[in-house]
């Protein structure tokens, strides 16, 4: 456990020292920030708006960190030699890819919080706008005031976003623990990326596949087998994905937060598996 | 050997574990599960090339269509509105704006449009925006059957626009049966359905059931519609609500 910890620490403080982290998170800050003067509508297209554009901005950059970051991991220890050095102190290979892996989960953790921090605080100040402004508006019926007051609060509530946050941050984890894996078996960082882009593409799909694998019946032998294998092995990252549902007002049932979040899971343990399996058989 | 031995055996018992649970969830999207699989692919497609992006993307276009409504260039607002809703199938708020304005301002625009001096064209022009939005909304609800805003926009649509009590009856009831529906849909659809032709007693009926909810129901609409089908059905003065 000391070994894994003291790997992971390590791995987060080289990745939180990467000019990559900074830049990710202050594009993906600005864009979240700016999001505020994109467009004034009516208070709920207002809310729409700014939930859709900061959750969708950390999505992007969390999974970009997720893909950059991660796939750096291996091949630049095995080019600076450090891997060799590390596995040469009898730290099992198991260890080395479990601590590398919580550290990078660390970074992505970070990055979401900081961007979920500024969205929410977003939130609240223009929530704190748009009552500000409807006490100075014609007054309404009381009934009504204490309606549309009681529509701004769920619209502009962060309890409620704050789901759909924490089910993008275990998405990202399941993407660089996807990473993780390639990285185990790719022959460069490029390499890598390019892969898991590819992959990030197809994991879009993955539930198209296998509602087609289990339910069509017509498909040949060969499609139907190329069907499975996207089914089996890709995640699907549709399944974990509840931006647009909040965004629209949604509030999202814990049972159903508790299944995606317990699935994310899943993909990551299942993903650092094989990740150890394909790195403990290759040779360095 | 035994490197791909494992990989194949992890990915097998991983992909039969993950696959149930990922049909598990699957199942409680509504509005993705009402979708065909063709237009699964689509939409699939169109995630997987945009991902993240979709939803800055929707939003970049539904404020261009706000800028076209502005400028009243009603095909490109239509056009603009397709794609939003093509992006962002579950956000109800799309739909709605889309069909209010297909329906409301294109088609009033199309009616008073001084450039064409024929009436029956303007008037053809009118009814085809009027379609389009109800169609909006009809697609809206079949991915999105659960949300009362929907069938509430296409009672208003027959109710105001088509002038079709039957149908604008039959969505509030909709509506009304959904949670989080507004209190006044089940009022609205027995009002409708006292305009409907040999509907009067059914109408009479649900009115009645209203009346004797208590004072919150009894408004002047609730009681001049009573008052309109008692008379119109020769309701004897000992059993009327209102003598």
């Amino acid at each position: 456990m000391r070994r894994i910890s003291a790997i992971a620490s390590t791995t987060f403080t080289e990745l939180i020292r990467l000019k990559l982290f900074y830049a990710v998170c202050a594009i993906g800050l600005l864009l979240i920030g700016g999001s505020v003067f994109f467009a004034r509508f009516s208070f709920q297209e207002e809310f729409q708006i700014l939930k859709d554009i900061s959750l969708g901005t950390i999505t992007i950059f969390s999974s970009l960190l997720a893909i950059i970051a991660t796939a750096n991991l291996i091949p630049r220890d095995v080019e600076d030699r450090t891997a060799y050095a590390i596995l040469a102190k009898a730290v099992p290979r198991k260890d080395y890819i479990i601590g590398k892996l919580l550290g990078a989960i660390g970074l992505i953790a970070l990055s979401v919080l900081m961007m979920s921090a500024l969205f929410f605080a977003i939130l609240a100040l223009r929530e704190n706008a748009v009552l500000n402004a409807l006490q100075q508006s014609p007054a309404s019926s009381p009934q009504d005031m204490a309606a549309t007051i009681a529509t701004i609060h769920h619209a502009a509530s962060w309890q409620l976003v704050a789901p759909a946050t924490l089910m993008i941050f275990l998405r990202s984890a399941v993407i660089a623990a996807l990473t993780l894996f390639v990285s185990t078996f790719a022959t460069s960082n490029a390499f890598t990326i390019v892969v898991m882009m590819m992959v990030y593409l197809v994991a879009q799909l993955e539930p198209i596949a296998r509602e087609y694998w289990l339910q069509a019946r017509t498909a040949g032998v060969a499609a139907r087998s190329f069907l499975a294998l996207v089914a089996i092995a890709f995640p699907d990252l549709q399944a974990l994905d509840f931006g647009d549902a909040v965004a629209s007002g949604i509030v999202l049932a814990a049972p159903l937060i508790l299944k995606a979040a317990m699935l994310a899971l899943f993909y990551v343990v299942l993903y650092a598996l094989l990740s150890i399996a394909s790195f403990s058989g290759r040779e360095l | 050997m035994m490197r791909a031995f494992w990989l194949i055996l992890i990915f097998a018992v991983g992909g039969a574990i993950k696959i149930p649970a990922e049909q598990n969830l699957a199942r409680q999207s509504q509005a993705r599960a009402a979708l065909s699989l063709g237009e699964k692919f689509r939409e699939g497609a169109l995630l997987a090339s945009l991902s993240g992006l979709r939803a800055l993307a929707a939003n970049v276009l539904y404020i261009e269509a706000h800028v076209a409504w502005e400028q009243t260039q009603w095909a490109r607002m239509l056009l603009l509105f397709r794609q939003v809703t093509a992006l962002q199938p579950g956000v109800v708020l799309f739909w709605d704006t889309a069909a209010w304005h297909m329906a409301w301002n294109a088609s009033a625009a199309a009616l008073n449009d001084s450039r064409e001096p024929r009436v029956a064209l303007r008037v053809r022009r009118q009814r085809e925006f009027i379609e389009i939005g109800r169609q909006f909304l009809v697609r809206g609800i079949e991915l999105n059957p659960n949300q009362p805003q929907l069938h509430e926009a296409l009672a208003r649509l027959y109710r105001d626009k088509l002038h079709d009590h039957t149908g604008a009856s039959d969505s509030f009831a909709r509506a009304a049966a959904l949670p989080g529906a507004a209190a006044y849909d089940e009022r609205f659809s027995a009002y409708e359905l006292s305009y409907c032709e040999g509907m009067e007693a059914d109408a009479y009926e649900r009115l009645r059931q209203l009346y004797q909810r208590g004072e919150r129901e009894r408004l002047p609409t609730l009681l001049a519609r009573i008052h309109a089908l008692e008379e119109k059905l020769g309701v004897p003065n000992a059993d009327r609500v209102i003598r």
